[in-house]
């Protein structure tokens, strides 16, 4: 017995909604997300990750609010990502409730910045999200902007660097995966995790239970993250663990 | 019994989740202070933690709160909380070393780089989700199953498990404490106030508890 692997709801927050996307386009609104927190909390849900897509900066105070009474009424960890550039806005989100922030593109335009961050307020609270689409055999690159821009940066020696700055977990989506239902890229997580020393949450392409067993047991992941499945009403984090309890992982119950 | 709660503001990161968690199990007075009066006048005090150990100790020098805190210790039920309770021990083995409080005997020291499971598969660190507490019985464990799993996140720990404050262990590589106390301070290594219904049930204990071992 020992340490269990985790199961994370994903909301993608846009100014104060959850919503779900189809490979980042295709909106479709699935409710509050203090009201679906609460539920994911009930259900046995070991972490929640909020992602803030709300573009604009007048936004986010009802981010900051948003969070805030997620943080009053979840005991659980809360990951918030999002269009998180300085330590002021980690600083803001860890005071409104926070307990890990997300950095995913100010990472890519200045890598320093996570060595900053970590220094500050400790590796335990950050993640380095990456965005990774494969470019050729056992290749992924780098892309931000949802998907929409490269940056040559080849993904595993990428967050090999972002541990080695202090990243005290990497969250690794597949833009090839994300919102198909096809499954996470095994090969893709495989090849982050067995390179890196600090936890890897898999993230994108989950359809069914099978897919959360196999980002563990062939991902070799620590965590596996998935949004719709839950969302919708298709599965309930609980079943979620039962499939992976019977699989023999060692979960939460 | 209604229980007045300070939490000790010492420059440390998540106070606001510690606080909303003690109000939710039931203290309808809870502050977030470093105002050393302030702790003196409250029932029951809480030492939260996050980040570096040398960070949180110099941070609660620079406010003087160090000898606040060494103050209370046996005058009132003390609970730290994750680097809350590694800098109540004598020494972390952190960045160039950090002296610590030493109101336990014994050391922080870090993972091991290569750590394996049970399966042979290596072990990330920090040691972070839902691991398994065994327990010592005390009665801060009330109303909370032996081995329920409750939320670390850490890349240092309490090795030597035979001492006599261990009131919880846990495993990851290697046993370690995750759980320790003496006349009037219970100090976890994992984050009650992330660790769901359980994690309540601890800080609802802390509130009714009269300090004794």
């Amino acid at each position: 017995m020992g340490l269990a692997k985790r199961v994370i709801p994903c909301l993608d927050v846009d100014q104060g909604r959850v919503v779900k996307g189809v490979q980042f386009e295709g909106i479709r609104d699935a409710g509050d997300p203090v009201e679906i927190s609460r539920r994911y909390n009930q259900e046995g849900a070991d972490e929640i990750t909020f992602l803030d897509i709300t573009a604009s900066h007048e936004n986010r105070a009802t981010t900051y609010d948003t969070v805030s009474r997620m943080a009053s009424e979840v005991f659980i960890p809360l990951t918030v990502g999002g269009g998180v550039r300085n330590t002021d806005n980690i600083r803001d989100l860890l005071l409104a409730g926070a307990d890990k922030v997300s950095i995913n593109t100010a990472a890519v335009f200045e890598p320093e910045f996570v060595k900053k961050a970590a220094d500050k307020f400790g590796s335990q609270c950050i993640v380095v999200a990456i965005d990774a689409k494969q470019v050729g055999p056992d290749r992924w690159e780098i892309f931000t902007h949802g998907g929409r821009k490269p940056t040559g940066f080849d993904a595993v020696e990428w967050a090999q660097r972002m541990v080695s700055y202090g990243a005290g977990e990497i969250l690794l989506t597949s833009m090839d995966r994300d919102g198909t239902r096809d499954g996470f890229d095994l090969d893709l997580t495989r090849s982050v995790a067995d390179a890196v020393t600090v936890p890897v949450i898999a993230s994108g392409g989950v359809g069914n239970l099978r897919h959360l067993v196999d980002g563990v047991i062939e991902g070799h992941a620590e965590a596996v993250l998935a949004a719709s499945i839950f969302h919708f009403g298709q599965f309930t984090i609980g079943e979620a663990k039962e499939a992976m309890a019977n699989a023999g992982i060692e979960i939460r119950r | 019994m209604r229980q007045t709660v300070a939490v000790i503001d010492y420059g440390s990161g998540n106070l606001h989740s510690v606080a909303k968690a003690v109000e939710h199990a039931g203290s309808n007075q809870v502050v977030v202070t470093s105002d050393a009066a302030t702790i003196a006048a409250v029932d029951r005090v809480i030492l939260p933690g996050v980040g570096a150990m040398g960070d949180c100790m110099r941070g609660l020098q620079e406010r003087g709160l160090d000898r606040v805190v060494l103050d209370l210790i046996g005058s009132k039920p003390l609970m730290a909380v994750c680097v809350g309770m590694q800098i109540l021990t004598e020494y972390g083995e952190e960045s160039s070393g950090i002296h610590a409080l030493g109101v336990f005997q014994g050391h922080i020291t870090q993972f091991p780089r290569s750590m394996t499971g049970c399966a042979g598969e290596p072990l990330k660190v920090p040691h972070m989700g839902w691991n398994e507490v065994m327990q010592v019985s005390h009665p801060m464990w009330e109303g909370i199953p032996d081995r329920t799993r409750f939320y670390f996140v850490h890349s240092y720990r309490y090795a030597d498990i035979h001492a006599e404050c261990v009131v919880g262990t846990c495993d990851y590589g290697s046993p370690f404490a995750a759980a320790l106390a003496r006349d009037r301070v219970f100090a976890v290594q994992f984050h009650p106030e992330k660790s769901h219904d359980f994690g309540i049930q601890l800080y609802r204990n802390f509130l009714t508890w009269d300090g004794t071992c």
